[in-house]
């Protein structure tokens, strides 16, 4: 392999660079790269662009249980579907902007809690201590473990009469007057998202951590040398690199939060309480049990819409922010 | 310099709380599994009146949870397959080649990966049943179509992340072996890959792991003999009781395979990610 050596450090190149080596990203063969993304095509047309022109199609159309087996027979209806979401003094209608609602609230909760407490763990562990190796590990089996082996342990522990959380709530602290009810009324909110901030923010800090680790040490030594404390460290220079890292981190945090259907749908069941009626298991609802396909996917173009308006964005500010980092 | 004092017990606090927030459903999990079905249905309590294994063997005949370990095996494996052989071919491509259209992939490609799976759910059930009733091929229900439908997800989180560790694989590295006569599969099957080994395990085990662990197109797509953890856990409630302890034992045992692999490959997953993400 001496023509990888040669190549790896080009000044050892006896031509001095005479001979044009072949560039990056120059064409070998034309029809080649389509080839290599020929299986990819195929699956992405299969698994995604089908299935969004049938979407799309379908939030048009009447289609209810009896049209299931031939879907292409459903009635045209128009905007129906879509005039039916969106007038928020109807019962469909308003469900839906009340499950919006709620979802960016709880979204913006879960989000900022698993921000922050993977943030001040990442931040807290960055200098080596006895044990950290292990609690590092012991922090990512939240985000290991099966959502529903997780989110059920969760529901045991949520249960009225057998449940720990009214247990040491209620039994030996004396915090609550009664037992309460967790996985129904409005108490679901808060359970929801304990749980969600139980399962997402080691994600937040395994990304932070990584993160961490691109900070050279000598700006720390050199803050140190001038006579900054660890907190003045924390602000001036650990949160600041930390930037670009974060600005991917809650992006991809918010649409995993937001569109998160396993978590709602383990804790509560089909039907989630109205306090906690995230997007996801609304339009399920919408689809899957009262047979109203047409409206469901309306409601799912509407929702992604919504998406691709926060994410450009947001894009946008950030990439704004970061060109003027750097002017 | 050693940090004041006053960081070192805010961190032995935070720490110790936290920890303490990770651990307790693992405790409540292993705990429960242990005990016999009267602790789990009165009032809760912290220690098991009597130790017993008794849970872990009737879970197997509650519900059928063999069957389920298997389908879930099968769909998760083959959806991790799938997906990162693909993934390497046309992440490969995009990173080493210029073509006319590359722009357009890669957008798509990342913009799927925000779409809410309900989006495709629907969709896919209409698109199943009725290639079941123009063909006759049972897509809806079977283990095929569900490993179809993972790849929604899968497959364009392994094509992005692969984009990102191929790039950081120095491209003199695969150019050299051009020039000495291998051919572009070569190339890829010989230099590249092997130098993102790490990328490549990180990319499978997010894509099993998610794989393992999902439940919406489970819970739609799969009947009675193809059913997966992620819905067969629900029959171990009945209408008279709740199994809690053979429930904890279950999903104990489900977890333990995914928890052991990811904690052992947990240096390529973190490696991984900070090239896909963080770069």
């Amino acid at each position: 392999m001496t023509t990888t050596v040669e190549v790896v450090k080009p000044p050892a190149r006896p031509d001095g660079g005479g001979t044009p080596r072949p560039r990056p990203g120059r064409l070998r063969r034309v029809g080649l790269p389509y080839l290599l993304l020929l299986p990819a095509l195929i699956l992405e047309l299969l698994v995604h662009l089908v299935p969004m022109v049938i979407g799309i199609v379908m939030s048009f159309r009447e289609l209810t249980q009896f049209y299931i087996r031939d879907w292409g027979t459903a009635p045209w209806s128009g905007l129906d579907n879509y005039r039916m979401s969106v007038d928020f003094d109807a019962p469909v209608g308003e469900a839906l902007l009340h499950s919006f609602l709620v979802t960016v609230g709880f979204t913006l909760l879960s989000v900022g809690l698993c921000w922050l407490v993977g943030t001040a763990a990442a931040v807290l562990m960055q200098d080596a201590f006895r044990g950290r190796g292990l609690l590092r590990a012991l922090f990512l089996v939240p985000y290991a473990l099966p959502v529903y082996a997780a989110v059920i342990t969760w529901v045991f522990m949520f249960q009225h009469d057998n449940g720990l959380v009214n247990h040491v709530l209620h039994d030996q602290l004396h915090l609550t007057d009664n037992r309460s009810f967790w996985l129904i009324g409005d108490n679901s909110f808060y359970a929801l998202l304990t749980v969600s901030v139980w399962k997402g923010w080691p994600f937040a800090f395994l990304i932070v951590t990584a993160g961490l680790q691109n900070i050279p040490r000598e700006l720390y030594e050199a803050a140190a040398l001038d006579g900054a404390g660890v907190w003045q460290q924390l602000r001036r220079i650990t949160l600041p690199s930390l930037g670009p890292v974060n600005q991917v981190l809650v992006l991809v945090l918010f649409l995993w939060t937001f569109n998160d259907f396993n978590t709602p749908y383990v804790l509560f069941g089909r039907a989630a309480p109205e306090a906690a009626d995230l997007i996801s298991v609304h339009i399920y609802q919408a689809s899957f049990v009262t047979w109203n396909f047409g409206t469901g996917s309306a409601m799912s173009v509407l929702l992604l819409l919504f998406l691709l308006a926060v994410t450009g964005v947001y894009l946008a500010l950030t990439s704004r922010r970061r060109s003027s980092h750097a002017r | 310099m050693a940090p004041p004092s006053s960081f070192l017990w805010s961190r032995r606090i935070f720490l110790t709380l936290l920890t303490g927030f990770v651990l307790l459903p693992v405790y409540v999990m292993v705990s429960s599994s242990l005990k016999p079905l009267a602790d789990v249905t009165g009032e809760f309590r912290w220690l098991p009146s009597g130790l017993t294994v008794r849970p872990y063997i009737d879970i197997w005949s509650t519900v059928p949870l063999a069957r389920y370990f298997v389908n879930s095996l099968i769909v998760a494996g083959a959806a991790t397959v799938c997906s990162v052989v693909i993934a390497v071919f046309s992440a490969y491509a995009v990173s080493r080649y210029e073509f006319r259209g590359k722009r357009v992939f890669t957008v798509t490609v990342l913009s799927t990966q925000m779409f809410p799976g309900i989006l495709f759910l629907l969709p896919l059930f209409l698109l199943y049943v009725n290639i079941g009733n123009a063909t006759g091929i049972a897509l809806f229900g079977s283990r095929g179509g569900l490993i179809l439908t993972y790849l929604t997800f899968s497959l364009p989180f392994s094509i992005w992340m692969l984009i990102g560790y191929f790039d950081s694989v120095p491209r003199d590295l695969d150019e050299a072996a051009l020039v000495d006569g291998c051919g572009p599969l070569g190339a890829l099957l010989r230099i590249v890959v092997p130098a993102a080994i790490p990328g490549i395990v990180a990319v499978a085990v997010y894509a099993f792991m998610t794989a393992w662990g999902e439940v919406l197109f489970a819970s739609v797509m799969t009947n009675d003999t193809t059913r997966t953890l992620a819905v067969g856990l629900q029959g171990y409630s009945t209408l008279n009781d709740v199994y809690w302890n053979q429930i904890m034992a279950a999903s104990l045992v489900v977890s333990v395979p995914v928890v052991a692999g990811f904690l052992l490959l947990q240096r390529y997953l973190v490696a991984g990610l900070t090239a896909g993400a963080v770069k």
